[in-house]
């Protein structure tokens, strides 16, 4: 069992690497953060919430300034929204917060849009002006409500003999 | 009847004891761990043989393991017009489950086999009768480096691994199917959480490099001590170390989620 330069020179070189691997995952691939950051809290309720997930990111004209921290239901049936934004961020108290989705089918995310008061929002308070997520299936049932409704009263000319030449 | 009763007994006892000695065993390995004297000599050289040994074939699996998924993944999503996820499947599926589990399986073909062969062959040569004799307890000497540097080595291979297989799905993703490195990357991020994600996975491979460690020193230093126990306590080191790799895999995503 002699000491052998080499070898405890691989060795530790070894154990860098896995480090530096663990490291790489920890921090810039799972953007690990220490809990106890001192970030600004607020929250705010809406009727309806869609599928935000907590940790969906809270942005402001596109840059993402905080996350999602809880979703919990109010007394009153309306969702409570928790979100830990940019200690920095100097946010007059008529903000409004909407939930709304990445693209057609995407991800739902909550945006901010700055108000123009003197006062600022700080730690805790609440986001009094919301407009809640839109559901898609809601606004085609309404559609496709409307759209019967309409056929009802005003038949559709009935479409010519069938081809065969629909394709996508 | 009866007698089939009784050799079902039988083997259960076996069973049952064969546990006990293990646990025993592990017992035994914890105690030699944290008890003075310790021998920084004997693990480094444990963790040259075990992690710096198994370095290449963890880099050579992670390459190709990621580039197969990001090869398959690829023209999966691309029937969907979703060609941006790929760094999401490929960093998703590495770190939650191919990482830790792949890298435990090739730690046990590689390092366990080894291990207990060692120990095996100590054994067969009564080494370890020998260690006896001279009053040094051949847990504390011979076993428990070992086994602590199969535990060490686990997190950092498959570590290792998973960066080398996310840069193999990156080859395949970007250079040869032309994606977005920026997209990939950026999608690799935002799906992949420490706290669920990452920390889950070093949980596993934790878990794993104890199970393996503990299977593969406990196959060795109970070898029958003879030419055939050895070769049979390697085999089963191999089989038995999968196995229980795989079970304690499910078994970990079922109860915690991780």
């Amino acid at each position: 069992m002699n000491r052998s330069p080499v070898r405890d020179l691989v060795v530790g070189l070894f154990v860098l690497a896995g480090i530096v691997a663990l490291a790489y995952l920890s921090i810039s691939i799972g953007g690990f953060t220490w809990h106890n950051h001192g970030g600004l809290k607020v929250y705010a309720d809406f009727s309806e919430t869609g599928d935000l997930t907590v940790r969906a990111p809270v942005v402001i004209g596109g840059v993402r300034v905080g996350e999602v921290s809880a979703i919990t239901l109010e007394k009153d049936f309306r969702a409570r929204v928790d979100m830990i934004l940019d200690s920095a961020l100097q946010l007059s108290t008529d903000t409004s917060a909407s939930i709304v989705t990445a693209g057609m089918l995407g991800d739902r995310y909550i945006e901010l849009q700055p108000g123009g008061e003197e006062r600022n929002l700080k730690s805790g308070d609440k986001i009094l002006y919301t407009e809640p997520a839109m559901i898609l299936e809601r606004l085609l049932g309404q559609v496709i409500y409307g759209i019967t409704k309409g056929s009802d009263t005003q038949p559709s000319p009935s479409s010519g003999p069938k081809t065969k030449s629909g394709g996508p | 009847m009866a007698n089939a009763i009784a050799q079902l007994g039988n083997r259960s006892l076996h069973v049952v004891r064969g546990l006990g000695n293990m646990a025993a065993f592990a017992a035994s390995i914890g105690l030699a761990v944290v008890t003075p004297p310790v021998r920084p000599e004997a693990f480094v050289r444990e963790l040259y043989k075990l992690g710096v040994l198994s370095l290449v074939i963890i880099v050579v699996c992670g390459l190709s393991v990621g580039m197969v998924l990001g090869l398959q993944g690829y023209h999966t999503l691309e029937r969907f017009g979703a060609e941006q996820s790929l760094g999401a499947l490929v960093g998703l599926s590495l770190i939650r489950e191919l990482g830790p589990v792949v890298t435990a399986l090739l730690v046990t073909g590689r390092a366990g086999s080894a291990t207990t062969a060692e120990i095996g062959s100590m054994v067969a040569t009564e080494q370890l009768d020998g260690l006896r004799m001279l009053s040094i307890d051949p847990v504390r000497l011979v076993v428990s480096p070992k086994a602590l540097a199969m535990i060490v080595v686990m997190p950092l291979l498959t570590a290792i691994f998973i960066v080398c297989g996310l840069y193999g799905g990156y080859l395949v993703g970007v250079g040869l199917m032309g994606g977005d490195p920026g997209l990939y990357m950026a999608s690799i991020r935002t799906s992949v959480d420490f706290y669920n994600d990452v920390e889950a996975c070093l949980l596993k491979a934790g878990v794993f490099g104890v199970l393996v460690g503990l299977i593969a020193t406990y196959r060795g230093y109970t070898s029958a001590p003879n030419a055939e126990g050895v070769s049979a306590a390697t085999t089963s080191t191999v089989v038995m170390g999968s196995v229980v790799v795989l079970l304690a895999d499910y078994v970990l995503t079922a109860l915690w989620g991780v």
